[in-house]
């Protein structure tokens, strides 16, 4: 599945919208630069609005892969500090 | 110490922002900020402030709630009339957000308390209503190299500038000695729009929390008027510091703090 060794992992099935972006955003800004993330999402709202909401934080998109089980995988590149 | 997940929901908004983040949110658990004065400025300020989760907010004063204070002083109820203006602003902050201490002053500052009231917090506000107080807390903000937000109220009017002691103007700058006693009419006898304090009080806890986070720009080298009838906001460029100013200068001549005399002013 994973083309990426990530450094660090989260899991924010259980939670909606915000909060599925300000878990992903608080992992990326307690990381080093160039470091990377995976992010284990729900399918629909959470896999539409979170790499986007990302994006325009600056960091970078990797990877988006679907588990064919309601569930991504996503995998983010910290970009500045 | 990462964040709850109660933490993160709370903080969600603030979090999202880019300006804030995370990093800034820890600012603000970590940050220290005495409002002095629990009126119509104060009562808004220590409101959003706790709401913002500044970790620690002092809160001094020397009133108790009176019925006439609560056409403007919103952080006080009609059961807390009688109360400690302390008691009550520390009991609706803490139920607002149990993130938050809140140290209680009960006394008025003077030349010999307020030093050491400031010297552990990390910004100021002044809420305060009289002109004694507000050279005051400018002159000792100013010793002590506390920043500090002046503003003022009265009728339909508010104005507002934030105070880096060592970079920008100060009070005393400006306003180089309070009024002649009784020349100018206090709240009490001029009336006070009860959502000016609203307004400006907000805008102190704005420049707070900007202070606080390193976000933007901040009220340093302006004064910020407000004229409610005209609906007109005014930002008007003040000259640089210390330009023969008796206490921010770099020769002052005023160096230790003055009680001025209070207005007498009651008209019971």
């Amino acid at each position: 599945m994973a083309d990426y060794n990530a450094d660090e992992k989260i899991d924010i099935t259980d939670v909606t919208c915000p909060i599925t972006f300000v878990k992903t955003k608080v992992a990326l800004e307690e990381m080093d630069e160039g470091q990377i993330l995976q992010v284990h999402l729900n399918d629909g709202e959470p896999v539409q609005n979170v790499p986007r909401s990302i994006k325009e934080e600056g960091h970078e998109v990797l990877e988006l892969t679907d588990n064919n089980d309601g569930t991504f995988e996503l995998f983010i590149k910290k970009i500045g500090d | 110490m990462p964040f709850t997940n109660e933490q993160l929901e709370r903080y969600s908004r603030h979090i999202i922002l880019k300006e804030i983040g995370a990093k800034g949110q820890k600012k603000l658990l970590n940050a220290k900020v005495l409002i002095i004065g629990a009126g119509g400025l104060g009562a808004p300020a220590a409101l959003y402030l706790a709401a913002a989760g500044v970790g620690t907010i002092g809160i001094a004063d020397a009133d108790v709630v009176d019925l006439s204070n609560l056409q403007r002083q919103v952080i006080h109820s009609t059961n807390d009339i009688g109360k400690r203006k302390v008691e009550s602003a520390a009991e609706t902050m803490r139920a607002i957000n149990p993130d938050v201490t809140v140290n209680t002053y009960y006394q008025f500052v003077n030349s010999d308390n307020i030093l050491d009231l400031i010297k552990d917090y990390d910004f100021i506000l002044d809420g305060t209503d009289n002109f004694p107080a507000k050279f005051l807390i400018n002159d000792a903000c100013v010793m002590a190299k506390k920043p500090l937000s002046h503003a003022g109220i009265i009728r339909f009017k508010g104005q507002l500038m934030t105070i880096l002691p060592g970079e920008g103007p100060c009070y005393r700058c400006i306003f180089k000695n309070p009024p002649p006693k009784d020349a100018v009419p206090t709240c009490k006898q001029a009336g006070v729009i009860g959502a000016m304090g609203g307004v400006i009080g907000s805008l102190q806890a704005m420049e707070a929390v900007k202070y606080i986070t390193g976000v933007g720009e901040l009220l340093s080298g302006y004064l910020l008027t407000y004229d409610a009838l005209k609906m007109e906001f005014h930002k008007i460029k003040l000259p640089p510091r210390g330009n023969g100013c008796a206490v921010c200068s770099d020769h002052p001549t005023i160096t230790t703090l003055i009680d001025y005399e209070q207005a007498v002013c009651d008209l019971h």
